[in-house]
């Protein structure tokens, strides 16, 4: 059946492979982008550097263009990923944030698990009804948010009703060493009660502001793809088996409707990535987001290797997540071949 | 049709309202808009301590800093908005749709067109691997902050996503017994391609356009949240650049109407598109809507044609909204 543990690494290895073009596709993308289609880069990206920077850019910049891709992709792949105007080393920052947004996306991801699939399942169940208007109206309502103003509005309104805190991973320095980054991790690593609790409290909200805006994906995905099980024979069978609607929707159902769902996981990598750019300025996280606000120049103060490395970072995040997917899909599926 | 559902009907109500407000406001502003533009001076005092006056009968939507009426400036701000979701999402269906349907007819191994579908597709793989707000983020970064690179951005962050629809549609649709018919009938390439093909690609095509519109405005006004700051007065008459420079220049604590008034005007046209699109869907696509019609418990539909609607890649890339 081309099912077996070998199989399955050649599964693997080949979507590996075919990684490779686009990850060299992404870096040159990157590179047309930010040298260049570039209208007048050095003031832009140096706004307010001295006349010997400006002279600097500028002869990089009339070098014939192989030349400089050359020298840029070389020194991407020597992990040479330059340094701020203020000489910080771009690469440590960027790897220091990864963490802390991975924690970020992971817990709205799971937001969007607990809360968005089931409501998808309770749209299909009860399709056409008001149930399935306020489901519909709850995550077009999320869609329909500009990420900005829904962090603003937590901020100002929600996180004071709520008691909870609104900028940071921890009220104050943790006595334990961070060893991944990940906030709530680490504290449970430490054994730590309290600082767990107050890593939660500092993570919910921005998780939850950044997992509304995504909704959208999960329920409507889960809500169709149930929409087209619901009608077929074995769920019929099971109705008239007796079984409970409960058992019915989410044994017999759901999990053949969940097939199609795992897909969202690919889908809204881009979306809750992009939204962390917005929501870390805002929520004040230390990841990769904020450093994206930063370097692409929103506080006047632009930099352009941090720039070029966190468009490579985020899409190479987008393509893992997409491999991710792309390999569940392929085990949870039976009918797929791992050949 | 559209009763079928009655958020749908309302998402209708609420896009005619909105576009025959936008077409009102540019041919005959007077009717909807008390005050002109923000640089013409009003003809009114304000006490100069005051310049920020709360909601008011006068000033529905209260007054910013500079005393003008907020009111008038979101209502001016509606026909350019309306036409950058009209425009982005257009331009990038066009784009995206010819490429498309180039990638999906003409790919028959060993011919320019194989050659061609393939480097479309690696092209459209790779635009697809950022995060579309990100990629329209470093475009605006790298040509600087004005309205035209940032329809250009976003223009070219969005055209993947109608590649990669219209392809699958066409993959589906052009293995369907009546396009083998026609093609055995003799009729030329072309015409089956927009007789047959074009047509009943049309459906799923508009329906993703519509939810689109509201995408993109919100796309949008977060590009201009995030570099608007910096720029200078005349502030232009867009939603997402008033609520930029709203909160740097006034916290929300001070003058709430300032951002909830253009943030409430994104998020209804958004939400009237989506509300449109989202339930046009359930509507046209034959599979959803006879489960629909079963939930709703009229009379049993006729068992749907083995060819009415394959599934296959159109399901999975229609589900899935952009960014």
């Amino acid at each position: 059946m081309g099912r077996s543990l070998e199989d399955l690494a050649i599964f693997v290895g080949k979507r590996l492979l075919q990684l490779l073009p686009v990850l060299f596709g992404v870096i040159v993308l990157a590179f047309l982008i930010t040298h260049v289609a570039a209208i007048d880069p050095c003031p832009r990206w140096y706004p307010k550097a001295g006349h010997a920077t400006i002279m600097h850019c500028e002869a990089q910049f009339s070098r014939p263009v192989p030349v400089q891709f050359y020298d840029y992709f070389t020194q991407l792949l020597s992990g040479n990923w330059g340094t701020s105007q203020s000489g910080d080393p771009v690469l440590p920052h960027i790897l220091a944030g990864v963490p802390a947004t991975l924690e970020l996306v992971l817990a709205s991801l799971f937001l969007m698990i607990v809360i968005g699939i089931p409501l998808g399942v309770l749209g299909a169940a009860y399709a056409g009804r008001w149930a399935d208007h306020l489901v519909r109206i709850f995550y077009l309502s999320g869609w329909a948010t500009p990420t900005f103003v829904g962090a603003i509005l937590v901020v100002y309104y929600l996180a004071p009703t709520l008691g909870l805190p609104t900028s940071g991973v921890y009220s104050a320095a943790p006595p334990f060493p961070e060893r991944t980054h990940m906030s709530v991790v680490d504290a449970l690593l430490a054994g730590n009660l309290p600082y767990t609790v107050d890593a939660l409290k500092h993570l919910v909200l921005p998780a939850a502001v950044l997992a509304f805006i995504n909704m959208g994906i999960a329920t409507r995905m889960t809500r169709a793809s149930m929409l087209e099980v619901l009608p077929l024979d074995f769920v019929r069978a099971a109705r008239m088996k007796g079984l409970s609607n409960f058992v019915v929707l989410y044994k017999h159902a759901l999990r053949n409707a969940l097939i199609t769902t795992t897909t969202v996981l690919g889908v809204t990598a881009g979306g809750l990535l992009a939204g962390t750019v917005v929501i870390e300025e805002i929520f004040q996280w230390p990841g990769i987001g904020a450093y994206a606000y930063v370097s692409l120049g929103a506080t006047g103060v632009p930099n352009f290797d941090g720039a070029i490395a966190v468009v490579v970072v985020f899409a190479l995040g987008v393509v893992l997540a997409n491999l991710v997917a792309d390999i569940l899909y392929g085990i949870l599926d039976p009918r797929v071949e791992w050949r | 049709m559209l009763r079928a559902n009655p958020l749908t009907f309302l998402g209708f109500v609420l896009v005619v309202l909105l576009v025959v407000a936008a077409v009102l406001v540019v041919l005959s502003p007077q009717l909807l808009v008390p005050y002109r533009a923000t640089q013409e001076t009003k003809a009114y005092t304000v006490p100069p301590t005051l310049l920020r006056w709360p909601p008011s009968l006068v000033h529905p939507f209260g007054t910013d800093e500079t005393s003008f009426d907020l009111y008038s400036e979101v209502m001016l701000a509606l026909p350019l908005d309306l036409a950058i979701g009209l425009f982005i999402a257009g331009s990038a269906l066009l784009l995206g749709g010819a490429l498309g349907l180039v990638a999906g007819f003409w790919d028959r191994p060993g011919t320019i067109g194989a050659v061609a579908s393939a480097a479309i597709l690696r092209t459209t793989d790779v635009f697809l691997a950022f995060p579309s707000l990100l990629l329209a983020l470093a475009i605006v970064a790298a040509l600087g902050f004005n309205l035209n690179a940032l329809l250009l951005a976003l223009v070219l962050t969005w055209w993947p996503y109608y590649v990669r629809l219209v392809r699958g549609e066409v993959l589906a649709i052009r293995h369907l017994p009546y396009v083998t018919a026609a093609r055995a009938a003799g009729v030329g390439e072309l015409r089956i391609l927009g007789r047959h093909v074009v047509r009943n690609l049309l459906e799923p095509v508009v329906v993703y356009f519509t939810l689109d519109i509201g995408t993109v405005l919100v796309s949008f006004s977060t590009i201009s949240f995030v570099f608007g700051a910096a720029i200078a007065y005349p502030r232009p008459p867009e939603w997402g650049n008033m609520l930029s420079t709203f909160q740097v220049n006034q916290p929300i604590t001070h003058a709430w109407w300032l951002i909830a008034f253009p943030a409430l005007a994104i998020f209804v046209t958004a939400l009237a598109f989506s509300l449109f699109g989202d339930g046009l869907r359930d509507v046209l696509d034959p599979r959803t809507r006879r489960a629909l019609v079963q939930s709703q418990g009229v009379s049993a539909a006729p068992p749907p044609s083995e060819l009415a609607q394959p599934t296959g890649p159109a399901a999975e890339s229609a589900g899935g909204s952009g960014p």
